[in-house]
């Protein structure tokens, strides 16, 4: 039988965050109410029909235009994996395949990538099998507090793909795009190097 | 962000009319900036043209009858790794190789990319209210302030904003031209006068006139963009913006300078052209004083306040070091 691990395991953290900001807001809002100026209801937003195409699968979703590629995964599709770090295309912890390139997610509208196949972390792993840079970061122990680390792999990815993992300092150039607060750069180049002669060999 | 509406439009005629029935219209290519800057209430249009469809008709990157035809849709990286471009004109491939993070250049278009905005942080941060470039008439904050990042050449007593991108520094350099189309119809102009100077009003950027698309470029082949090169001056080694930059395409006979031209970037308002320093080396051989000579004559004019201090020195040394080098070039 097939078992939601998150379920099993009892609320999951983000339900838990969600639940709570939610119950702190009515207070707030309720005290508000009287001194505030009486608001017109937010007028209707014009909403456009979308199908993503996200790690094989289409979605077909309604959306506000001003929907980002990393806000439709996140909030719409519950892909987490795809993190946001900047928000503004400056750290690369929301980066994802559009056919097959690597790209920010937080800088490309939702709209723009219709039907175009999109890639994230979720998308990676065969099954049960990680694909060969996940194990290599994991081997070298490649993260410490691993938020960036999702946008590092899909980056990762496309740097061997693209050819630019021949040596340190190559990885280090094409993976400029990708910072990690917590400098665990070392062991990122050490691990892409790995999967990247790896993919040589295979 | 403000809201928008969303168009998707399939080709360069659809594009054109669709921008010219909306008010407030903006093209859409990678969104590297305009996302952005809606993001930061920069910008705020209120209809965006999404125009990657027209890839289809505009995203050649092609040497064609002695010029280089590059289509405004073509991806700064697929620019960068094209076998012809390397070849032909390493200073393209380098001034695009050197921009950005692959991520982003795998995004923007070179149309946008030229189109790019300043990175001007009093410009930006709309915390600011003095900004004549993006609130024209409330002043400029950047006068007095953080100022290291911005132009020394082609400034006004109302904008002191750079420039900021490289790609556009190597096509003023040589000379190209871009392909334009408008309401009006279609049209091309030299690069060079693509971009305004600030002057009086740093408000408006550019030449282009309502409606008007960038469809593509071209960028002649000569004697000289074999024997060619970017170099770029910046805070940090990869992913940032140039403090100084240059852009020298040479082309020597005999050791003595036949015909020379030269870019710069990261110290001007806009992509700029040294015209005078170019004149200054034709005939003579490249040593290290006819380079410095060449050097002071390009930075004559700069004016630097504040923290500019250093700028005219770093960019005097950052062309001096490119003529060098394109000089010991073997091609």
């Amino acid at each position: 039988m097939e078992q939601d691990p998150g379920s099993a395991r009892g609320p999951s953290r983000r339900g838990l965050l969600a639940g709570a900001t939610g119950m702190a807001a009515l207070p707030l809002a309720a005290a508000a109410a009287p001194s505030a100026p009486s608001r017109q209801p937010m007028e209707a937003r014009p909403q456009m029909e979308i199908t993503l195409r996200v790690n094989g699968r289409d979605h077909p979703l309604r959306l506000d235009p001003r929907t980002t590629l990393l806000d439709a995964l996140r909030e719409h599709l519950h892909l987490t994996g795809s993190k946001k770090g900047c928000d503004q295309g400056q750290c690369g912890a929301c980066t994802v395949h559009v056919d097959g390139r690597r790209v920010l997610a937080c800088l490309t509208l939702a709209a723009a990538v219709q039907g175009r196949p999109v890639t994230t972390i979720e998308g990676l792993a065969q099954g049960e099998t990680l694909h060969p840079m996940q194990a290599a970061f994991i081997k070298h122990d490649a993260f410490q507090c691993g938020y960036c680390t999702p946008g590092q792999i899909m980056s990762a990815v496309a740097c061997v793909r693209e050819g630019r993992a021949s040596d340190d300092d190559q990885i280090r150039e094409h993976m400029s795009g990708n910072l990690c607060r917590c400098a665990a750069y070392p062991k990122i180049v050490a691990a892409i190097r790995e999967a990247a002669l790896q993919s040589e060999r295979a | 962000m403000r809201p928008f509406r969303y168009e998707h439009v399939a080709d360069s005629g659809q594009a054109v009319k669709v921008a010219a029935t909306a008010t407030g219209a903006r093209y859409l290519a990678g969104g590297t900036t305009l996302i952005d800057l809606m993001k930061l209430d920069v910008m705020r249009p209120t209809t965006l043209i999404d125009i990657n469809a027209l890839a289809r008709d505009h995203s050649e990157i092609r040497l064609d009858g002695g010029q280089l035809r590059l289509g405004a849709l073509a991806r700064m990286s697929d620019v960068a790794d094209s076998p012809v471009v390397r070849r032909e004109f390493p200073l393209i491939a380098q001034s695009l190789d050197l921009a950005a993070s692959p991520q982003i250049r795998n995004m923007a278009s070179l149309g946008g990319n030229v189109l790019q905005r300043t990175r001007c942080t009093y410009f930006r941060d709309t915390s600011w209210a003095a900004c004549n470039k993006r609130n024209p008439g409330s002043g400029c904050a950047a006068m007095q302030g953080e100022n290291r990042r911005l132009a020394v050449l082609g400034v006004s007593d109302r904008c002191i904003a750079s420039y900021p991108g490289d790609f556009a520094v190597a096509l003023a350099a040589l000379g190209a031209a871009v392909d334009l189309e408008g309401p009006a119809g279609r049209r091309a102009i030299p690069f060079e006068d693509l971009h305004r100077t600030p002057g009086e009003t740093p408000d408006i950027e550019t030449t282009l006139k309502d409606g008007e698309l960038i469809t593509g470029f071209s960028v002649p082949a000569a004697s000289w963009t074999r024997r060619s090169l970017y170099l770029k001056i910046r805070d940090r080694q990869s992913y940032e913006f140039a403090l100084a930059s240059a852009a020298v395409a040479l082309d020597l006979s005999g050791g003595t300078v036949r015909e020379i031209r030269i870019g710069l970037g990261g110290v001007a308002a806009k992509p700029w052209r040294a015209h005078d320093a170019e004149a200054a080396l034709t005939g003579k051989p490249i040593t290290e004083a006819t380079a410095q000579a060449a050097a002071e004559i390009a930075f004559t004019k700069a004016s630097a306040p504040g923290e500019l201090k250093f700028k005219p020195d770093l960019g005097r040394r950052t062309l001096v070091r490119a003529l060098l080098q394109a000089r010991a070039m073997e091609v």
